[in-house]
């Protein structure tokens, strides 16, 4: 046993983090920041958080992660990281040629208090940004929320550096995707853009984070919003944001920020919450769905249909995101399976509450935490099994402690392939979705299914 | 231990002038960056009776250069301690640096029996908030230890304090001893911020101080066994520790304790009763050598089971140490039966590999251990350095007399060792070392690695990821070893990265057969049909005639 030592009593614990359900918030900014196009994202802070970071974010997508540190020492901490930070400004633009850095702080820098804005503005008057370059920045403290709160916070530095209203409207609209993987943001804005709208997206991974093998690195590749498109936001009719914790706060800074109304959404996970999505694009589009939407509704559909059997009333464990945890439990009840344990390690007030109305049919009693962590999940795994798990990479150890099928989903996912190219968004998503539940709950079928009822065609 | 090569005479290294290389790998930078980084590259060169040129090394990263080192914490926590099954690591900061370090190096470790303790696949951390920064964290951090305590019953705990702590001015060592006492286990704490040095390196240091003084000597029961021997800094990636073990038992060895690779509490706190101390990794773990040596007597080789003549080497090292026949004749033995596979395997990877070019950028020893390897299969290391490695790690220990102890290592608590005044028993007289040294036995020295590289190669401390990328470009190596930071950039670029940290998924390449295992990884990566399909067959030949007919 890998877990031998996670008991069936649960005990209290205010203190004890075991085995987390979330990580620190510099490294959904340095995510967030290679969305922008050009962007080197930097870490004001000693030099281990950068190297953790970009360590956790090359094993989840298989691709080169750069950022610069300021590499404290214990003077810096000391006396402050100005000189650290003025230095690698300097040095990045002069070495790697960057068109903007997004520097996020740490732990250490935030308790030190370093004032970063004042710092750049300082690197600016001294002459170390060179023309059209920037350097953008967000406070991303981890001893407050987690790594969502650190890719919001750099998701709204985008539109209170950049976004402008020039009081001209421009034909297109802004899509905030939230924290999800690269091909999601490719589906979010093909889906978008079949409906006839001009967008802009930021952040967008995609193409810099799923890039080819082309025997020559580009530290920037050719994907990521670019700077003119982030200036034009404050300019666009309107803004779709998905996932309250990831992209709320953008929306709502660039909403008082430039007057672009803006509406939430959840991530278009699984059927309705699509369909919510491909709703607001309609109106905000004022014409017809297209009929390729409508097929690729249909065939999500008919998946549905014809497996209903195997989904029904299938019970289910979930760790990850907020944001993903809210829409993918909607979904799996839209396929009458029900998430009996659903946790997130990200605080919050409101996930409770989703989950809770989301789940408020279900059959089992359901047990839901903000701020929770995987040893807590296993333990009411093992008081009271389920019938699948969904969870990151750490979820396989309690997969297979308990024998429970189970899907990679989240983040980090450090031992597979896949999330990098195909989307779990839209309908499109959704039938990958499906298609993993199904080779999960089915695979397992056939290894425990007696010989007698073995069967070929299910 | 010195392995002599051919010595490369031509002031050129594959063509290129080494000082024209060096000039294009610093030129791009601001003024001071380069002076401070052409320390820290350096042509090397080998003469009879002249010891290497001096490196700069052990200094701190210059900021936004994109290095590839990491942080006290992860050297302290990460490298020497997490290894351990049975100890309770406690991460007290916020949740980030325990959730990376969590299960992501590889370490393998095999608990004695079912019930035994193992926490490696567990993380444990004070998850810290805003709260505690500005109010302190020690109240939270003694809960935590209670609550651990309660749920998982260890033998021990140790704390291991991240950047924020040291700045709210917790004190681990207090809590820690306080709540020793009151659980009744043994409980200590490392002060290992990552602002403490300027890579890693701070942080082995820190965890040798801690373990050493809170575990080494605690169990003073002295085992059945011959030749009794601890092996040190080896972690057991990819079961390197495992292959050992299995080596030296069968030889006749008896291994007391492993720091930290496949151990325990328990093997730690009895190490004291061994007679000879192995060193893999000199970097990580030379202090814990050094200071067993001065309080019980213990003393210390440098040894390399990284490579089948080193491992041979070695070997045969440790038996001549002890001088006893039939231990001679059992390595003999072992080497004798063990060597054909490894000669048969040399030839056949020989026939795809000779003359190949690597470059091998890691940690603080494997940069030079596997160069041995490479050497055994044709393969030729043109360039190497470490990430955090010092300069006696580069150019042997006779350089410790002239480092120059900075800001940042003063840091660091040396620890003031005594001699035990009731266990000190010095395993050799004056008599036994002089006939060591008589056998030309080398004891407590390790010569670095730069007087075992050819003459002209390049030696980089610290590389940048500019660094990296124009060396590359330069050199077009048939591989490159690094860490997970590089591996992709570096295979965009077309040439197979292996990964020296972690072995990626391999391993164990220690040994002889391990060495095996790595020779085929090697062929299999340079050698691989993929660097074949880089180029579309439109991209090989553009033009656009077409014909359709059925030849
Ligand atoms: S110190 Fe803070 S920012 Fe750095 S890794 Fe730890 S939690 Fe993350
Ligand atoms: S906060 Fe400090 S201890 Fe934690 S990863 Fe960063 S540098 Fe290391």
């Amino acid at each position: 046993m890998l877990l031998r030592h996670t008991p069936l009593k649960i005990q209290d614990r205010k203190a004890l983090s075991v085995n987390p359900a979330k990580t620190c918030q510099p490294i959904g900014a340095m995510y967030a920041a290679l969305g922008i196009h050009g962007c080197l994202p930097h870490s004001h802070g000693s030099q281990g958080c950068c190297a953790y970071h970009r360590s956790t974010l090359t094993r989840h997508y298989k691709e080169p992660i750069m950022s610069g540190t300021s590499s404290f020492t214990e003077g810096a901490s000391v006396f402050g990281g100005q000189a650290n930070l003025l230095q690698a400004i300097n040095n990045i633009f002069t070495i790697y040629e960057p068109d903007l850095i997004a520097v996020h702080t740490t732990c250490l820098s935030e308790t030190i208090g370093d004032d970063v804005l004042q710092i750049t503005r300082k690197a600016r008057d001294d002459g170390k940004i060179p023309e059209g370059k920037h350097v953008i920045h967000a406070s991303t403290p981890s001893y407050v929320g987690s790594h969502v709160t650190g890719f919001a916070n750099m998701t709204k530095a985008m539109v209170n550096y950049f976004a402008e209203s020039t009081g001209k409207k421009k034909n297109q609209i802004n899509l905030i995707p939230g924290y999800v993987e690269p091909p999601d943001m490719e589906e979010i804005r093909r889906l978008a853009e079949l409906m006839n709208l001009s967008t802009v997206m930021f952040p967008d991974t995609s193409g810099v984070l799923n890039g080819p093998q082309t025997g020559r690195y580009r530290m920037f590749p050719p994907g990521g919003v670019t700077i003119p498109e982030l200036i034009s936001t404050g300019d666009s009719m309107g803004t779709i944001a998905m996932g309250e914790y990831a992209s709320g706060d953008a929306a709502r800074v660039l909403d008082t920020k430039c007057k672009v109304p803006c509406k939430i959404l959840d991530l278009p996970i699984g059927l309705q919450a699509t369909d919510r999505y491909i709703d607001a694009l309609r109106k905000q589009a004022g014409t017809e769905v297209p009929a390729q939407i409508n097929f690729e509704r249909g065939q999500l559909l008919d998946i549905i249909t014809d497996m209903q059997a195997w989904f029904y009333g299938k019970k289910v464990a979930l760790a990850g995101d907020p944001d993903q945890m809210i829409a993918l439990s909607e979904f799996l009840v839209a396929i009458d399976m029900w998430p009996v344990y659903v946790v997130t390690g990200t605080p919050g007030k409101i996930f409770e509450k989703r989950i809770n109305e989301i789940t408020k049919n279900s059959p089992y009693p359901v047990k839901v935490k903000a701020g929770g962590d995987l040893f807590l999940l296993h333990q009411w795994i093992k008081n009271e099994s389920v019938d699948l798990l969904i969870a990151n990479t750490y979820g396989k150890y309690m997969a297979r402690d308990s024998d429970i099928p189970f899907i990679r989903y989240g983040f980090p996912i450090l031992d597979r392939i896949g999330h990098s190219y195909f989307p779990s968004v839209g309908y499109r998503g959704g039938m990958r979705l499906l298609e993993k539940i199904l080779d999960a709950i089915l695979d397992r079928k056939d290894r425990d299914s007696p010989e007698e009822s073995f069967e070929l065609v299910m | 231990m010195v392995i002599q090569n051919e010595k490369q005479c031509s002031a050129d290294l594959e063509g290129l002038d080494p000082q024209e290389v060096k000039n294009d790998l610093i030129n791009k930078y601001p003024p001071k960056v380069a002076r401070k980084r052409s320390k820290q590259i350096v042509i090397n060169k080998i003469e009879k009776d002249q010891p290497v040129p001096k490196i700069q090394a052990n200094v701190r990263t210059i900021p936004g250069i994109i290095t590839q080192r990491g942080c006290t914490y992860a050297g302290c926590k990460g490298v020497v301690l997490g290894p351990t099954r049975d100890i309770l690591n406690l991460t007290h900061g916020p949740i980030g640096c325990g959730f990376y370090s969590w299960l992501t190096r590889r370490n393998q470790t095999r608990p004695v029996g079912p019930d035994a303790h193992n926490f490696m696949p567990y993380c444990f951390s004070t998850d810290m908030q805003d709260r505690e920064i500005v109010f302190g964290g020690e109240k939270k951090l003694k809960q935590a230890i209670e609550e651990a305590y309660n749920i998982f019953k260890p033998k021990a705990i140790g704390i291991f304090s991240t950047c924020p702590v040291g700045l709210i001015g917790d004190d681990v060592h207090a809590v820690a001893r306080e709540m020793g006492k009151k659980l009744g286990i043994n409980i200590f704490g490392f002060s290992c911020e990552g602002y403490k040095g300027v890579s890693q390196s701070a942080g082995h240091h820190i965890a040798n101080n801690g373990i050493f003084a809170n575990v080494v000597g605690l169990d003073d029961n002295v085992k059945e066994g011959k030749f009794k021997i601890n092996l040190l800094g080896e972690y057991n990636i990819g079961g390197d520790a495992f292959a050992i073990e299995d080596l030296l038992e069968e030889c006749g060895f008896t291994l007391i304790s492993t720091f930290s690779g496949n151990s325990s509490y328990d093997y730690f706190a009895n190490s004291h009763t061994a007679d000879l101390n192995l060193i893999m990794c000199h970097r990580s773990i030379n202090y814990v050598a050094e200071m067993m040596e001065k309080k019980f007597g213990i003393p210390w080789m440098k040894i390399n089971f990284l490579g089948a003549d080193s491992t041979a080497k070695s070997l045969r090292k440790i038996a001549a140490y002890y001088d006893d026949q039939e231990l001679i004749d059992k390595v003999e033995e072992v080497i004798a039966r063990e060597m054909p596979a490894v000669l048969k395997a040399q030839e056949d990877v020989r026939s795809r590999c000779e003359g190949k070019l690597a470059m091998i950028f890691v940690g603080g020893s494997r940069a030079h251990h596997y160069q041995d390897i490479f050497k055994e299969i044709g393969m030729r290391v043109i360039s190497a350095g470490y990430e955090f490695a010092h300069r006696d790690d580069y150019e042997g220990r006779e350089v410790l007399p002239t480092i120059k102890i900075d800001a940042d290592s003063r840091n660091i608590e040396e620890l003031e060792i005594h001699a035990d005044s009731k266990r000190f028993n010095p395993r050799n007289s004056e008599e036994d070392l002089k006939r060591l040294a008589e056998k030309g036995i080398e004891m407590e020295t390790y010569n670095g690695m730069m007087s075992d590289m050819s003459d002209g190669s390049m030696v980089i401390d610290d590389i940048s990821q500019f660094e990296t990328e124009k060396m590359i470009e330069l050199y077009k190596p048939d591989i490159f070893c690094a860490g997970i930071k590089e591996k992709y950039s570096v295979q965009k670029n077309g040439v197979p990265m292996k990964q020296l940290h972690s072995y990626d998924n391999g391993g164990p390449y220690a040994v002889f057969k391990g060495a095996i295992n790595f020779y085929y990884e090697v062929d299999r990566m340079v050698n691989s049909k993929v660097w074949g399909y880089i180029k579309a067959p439109w991209q090989k030949n553009p033009e656009l005639s077409a014909r359709y007919a059925c030849e």
